[in-house]
């Protein structure tokens, strides 16, 4: 099951053309979520389904080379700390915890960071964890081996 | 008249998947039905003019719970068909909480009714405040991320939650194997 590589050479061609695309369209959900429907919950959602698309294709242990297990497990502690941190920031910059306002001298241009940074945090530990789901939920089974 | 008629036709396609669901016996087909499920409700959204939800449940509730209930699915030992079971307390259940609902609907305001109370409260603030102060265009983003920052953090740290839970649930054994295997090996050395 773990090294179980699709045969089918359709599915490996368009998976390998697909990838990137993938990639491209979440990081513009993530983005441009200031602007039109989107943001860093659906955008991490999108990433991912490009890297369990790889290891479904590919099997499962080339997708834990793509993503190391420990690497996945501390993005997805980064994207906690990096939400948690910009409050963290706000205070120490003289205004209230998660108050983007003080982060820059015009308050609207420090919204549109704290903005930023905070989707970015988010889209980074949605994306993890749902790698993180597809594979614990796909090396279930060899436990019992 | 077009938002009506595309309406009636979303939620009777709906009827249907709800019915082929509780229908079929095979454990593939169920998933499938239920990620056909979600996304009938998500274009429901997009008719209903909230595409940032319609959004989240394409990605989140078509697309990766289903491919997640596949993997789950296919862990799962085949050929065991559902034995005819009592229905008769689930559907007293289900006419009961419907009955329930039906009743809740016909308090509810109308669709869109500018003097719904969901309206009145704080969201013209924020529709006034945001244009200007924020220069974002998507007032949604500017609520999740900034007036309800502290509820976007919980929700975060729920997904990171649930992510550990998974982690600490499936993946613990794998680990212990892997160390006993080292374990093993320096014991033959």
């Amino acid at each position: 099951m773990r090294d179980k590589i699709s045969s089918s050479p359709v599915l490996s061609v368009v998976s390998k053309i697909l990838f990137a695309p993938i990639i491209i369209f979440g990081l513009y959900v993530q983005f441009h979520g200031d602007y039109g429907p989107g943001g860093g919950f659906q955008a991490g959602v999108i990433v991912a389904a490009a890297f369990i698309l790889y290891s479904m294709i590919f099997g499962l242990s080339k997708g834990e080379t793509l993503v190391p297990i420990m690497i996945n497990r501390y993005l997805m502690c980064t994207g906690v700390l990096l939400y948690a941190g910009v409050g963290i920031v706000s205070i120490f910059l003289d205004g209230m915890y998660l108050d983007y306002n003080v982060l820059s001298s015009d308050p609207s241009t420090g919204q549109h960071i704290g903005i930023i940074l905070v989707e970015l945090g988010v889209g980074i530990t949605v994306a993890t964890v749902m790698i993180a789901l597809y594979h614990s939920f796909a090396s279930f089974g060899e436990i019992n081996e | 008249m077009n938002f009506l008629l595309i309406n009636f036709f979303l939620i009777s396609l709906l009827l249907v998947t709800t019915f082929f669901i509780f229908k079929t016996t095979s454990l593939i087909s169920v998933v499938a039905l239920t990620g056909a499920f979600t996304l009938l409700c998500s274009a429901i959204y997009v008719n209903l003019d909230a595409v940032d939800v319609a959004f989240t449940e394409a990605a989140v509730g078509s697309g990766i719970s289903t491919i997640l209930m596949v993997m789950a699915a296919a862990k799962l030992p085949e050929g065991k068909k559902n034995k005819l079971i009592n229905l008769f307390p689930s559907i007293i259940l289900a006419v009961a909480i419907s009955l329930i609902l039906i009743i809740i609907i016909s308090n509810l305001p109308l669709l869109g009714d500018p003097n719904a109370p969901i309206h009145l409260h704080v969201v013209p603030e924020y529709l006034k405040e945001s244009k200007d102060f924020f220069h974002i265009p998507n007032v949604v983003t500017n609520i999740l991320a900034s007036y309800r920052g502290f509820d976007t953090l919980g929700e975060t740290i729920v997904i990171f939650t649930a992510g550990l839970g998974v982690i600490a649930l499936l993946t613990s054994n794998t680990l212990n194997r892997k160390t006993n295997f080292k374990k093993n090996k320096k014991n033959e050395r």
